[in-house]
């Protein structure tokens, strides 16, 4: 059912011109997929794709709109090789996952490898009832402070191109110096 | 940006829930789901909504990206701190054993230590990139 929703919600992101209601259709793609998420009991997971995709991503892509305007410009090629790579490029993907485990395989490597070791000794190593947790900043510690510097790199990286209130500090000059997050040259 | 009394009115009842709600999944994480990232981007997501019905420069008044950027690099410092103070303790890099004298209490500070440190990064990259995106002139 919800699968339905996100096939029909893609279809109609491609099938839109007027860019506004491509973003809020990408906020509510979503949050279809954050419900998926919940109906496969990842609600940590499920709670990330609802605050960022569906909430601060569309926030961001509105603001970006804001910059460039409203109306995608029709493409003057023809659609066919694109069409061609992109049916290509699925149909081998779809052929891929033939060689996986069947969804929810007791069997299947990854519930063999590393996974029962965490579910027989983490409530005695770490003591953390929320197993998602003690495997994040625990046992995958570098992962996690891997995945921090990243999206501090991340916010480092929009300062340096951005800068935040540029055009105060150039309209109004000295008049309003609080918000010196970044500065931007000229 | 809007002057919409409803929205506005609805906002100021919602926020200083999000506010709470991104605290209990930042402390709570341990127990509930949750944890660090996801509790930043709410909290986030709480002072954008405060930023859309009351406008960008109010809600750079409350959260001042002059104070953001440091936060933002406090957070992977503590976070690195951690596993440098477990190095110094005579662990291994984030091994947080040796934080307590008992090592599931030391699993526990280190857990919640790093987990403020990611909370604090991503609620302030998430509002500083925000701002930056406001902010600019068209």
């Amino acid at each position: 059912m919800l699968l339905t929703f996100l096939v029909a919600t893609a279809l109609a992101v491609v099938r839109l011109r007027s860019l506004f209601a491509v973003v809020m259709l990408s906020g509510i793609y979503s949050l279809v997929t954050a419900g998926i998420f919940i109906a496969l009991d990842a609600v940590d997971v499920a709670f990330t794709e609802a605050a960022v995709g569906a909430g601060i991503a569309t926030m961001l892509m509105l603001g970006t709109l804001r910059l460039t305007g409203h109306r995608q410009v029709a493409p003057r090629h023809s659609p066919l090789l694109p069409l061609l790579v992109v049916t290509i490029t699925g149909g081998v993907l779809l052929w891929g996952t033939r060689d996986m485990p069947r969804f929810g395989d007791p069997a299947a490597p990854v519930h063999h490898h590393v996974a029962p070791r965490y579910i027989e000794d983490s409530p005695t190593e770490v003591g953390v009832p929320n197993m998602v947790t003690s495997v994040l900043a625990s046992y995958r510690g570098f992962d996690t402070l891997g995945e921090t510097v990243v999206v501090f790199t991340a916010g480092v990286g929009v300062l340096a191109l951005l800068g935040i209130g540029g055009r105060r500090r150039r309209d109004e000059g000295a008049e309003d110096t609080d918000d010196d997050g970044g500065t931007r040259p000229g | 940006m809007s002057h919409d009394i409803v929205l506005k009115v609805i906002a100021k009842l919602l926020i200083p829930f999000i506010l709470l709600f991104a605290l209990y999944v930042q402390f709570h994480g341990d127990f509930g789901p949750g944890g660090g990232f996801q509790a930043g981007v709410i909290f986030a997501a709480g002072i954008i909504l405060y930023a859309l019905t009351n406008g960008p420069d109010a809600a750079m008044r409350i959260m001042p990206p002059r104070l953001l950027t440091p936060l933002a690099a406090l957070g992977v410092l503590l976070y690195g701190g951690v596993g440098i103070a477990t190095v110094l303790l005579g662990g291994h890099f984030l091994n947080y054993d040796v934080l307590a004298h008992d090592a599931v209490h030391g699993q526990h500070y280190g857990i919640l230590l790093i987990e403020l440190g990611v909370g604090v990064t991503v609620a302030s990259v998430m509002l500083v990139i925000f701002f930056a995106f406001i902010t600019q002139e068209p």
